[in-house]
């Protein structure tokens, strides 16, 4: 049985660059409560190595992420 | 019993030291390099390290300093000096050049249509983007008197303040990460 998470918030990020998907999601996470969880779809192939070091520094928790083809979907709980 | 309250006392007191020893999740940068390839890549760390939970100043000087000029604002009273200065060097973030491959100017515009192609911020929207995040601008007063620039003819950016070595010297002391760029 796979957990299910209720997202509370899809940010896109599709066809942008560093810095802007880390930008990004760092003001999109503010937007919801700290424990629920925001969905993010980057093409960034950098994203793969950046969000989970965004997510250690800023104290973030990166739950799941899923490649779909060239978008990478990233499960981040918002824990600050 | 009085022995515990005493050493307690004192471990207090090293902490207090310690704590002010330690430094706060900050980037201090000298943009000391007016190469739109450089300046870039400092407003890349710049808004990434906001993005990571840190706080950023920026410190302009020398070569760096004209890149804060406003492209729209002219101001006279210059000397000979000065108005060189104010012409050979870029009037802004939208007339710097790369350190590498300008050709004439015609490198940079390559790079400039290639950046927007793929989406790359450029250096103008980075600036907004970093005034926006609360990116702290310091330019350096012995840089602009030296070229002859004066406050009026820079851009409009919240927070920006003009300072000398010292207050560089204070936040760089207080920050984890500080670059030279």
């Amino acid at each position: 049985m796979q957990e299910e998470v209720t997202v509370e918030k899809v940010i896109d990020l599709k066809g942008l660059p560093c810095p802007m998907p880390v930008v990004k999601v760092s003001k999109g996470i503010k937007e919801v409560e700290v424990g629920q969880v925001i969905e993010a779809h980057s093409t960034d192939q950098g994203s793969l190595t950046d969000f989970p070091a965004w997510a250690r520094t800023s104290g973030n928790e990166i739950l799941k992420t899923e490649e779909d083809g060239d978008v990478i979907k990233f499960f981040i709980k918002r824990n600050v | 019993m009085k022995n515990i309250e005493k050493q307690l006392a004192e471990l207090k007191s090293r902490i207090e030291v310690l704590d002010k020893k330690t430094t706060e999740p900050k980037v201090s940068m000298i943009v000391f390099s007016g190469d739109l390839d450089k300046v870039l890549a400092s407003f890349v760390i710049a808004t990434g390290s906001v993005a990571m939970g840190m706080e950023v100043v920026m410190f302009f000087t020398f070569w760096g300093t004209p890149v804060l000029r406003d492209k729209n604002k002219s101001v006279g009273g210059k000397d000979t000096m000065g108005k060189m200065f104010g012409t050979m060097l870029p009037k802004g973030a939208g007339a710097v050049k790369l350190s590498q491959m300008n050709m004439g100017g015609m490198g940079t515009a390559m790079m400039k249509s290639l950046m927007k192609k793929k989406n790359v911020a450029s250096l103008e929207q980075m600036l907004e983007m970093a005034e926006e995040l609360g990116v702290k601008i310091y330019v350096c007063e012995m840089s602009m008197d030296l070229m002859g620039f004066k406050r009026e003819e820079m851009i409009e950016y919240n927070g920006l303040e003009f300072c000398g070595v010292a207050k560089f010297l204070e936040e760089a002391n207080n920050s984890r990460i500080q670059l030279f760029i």
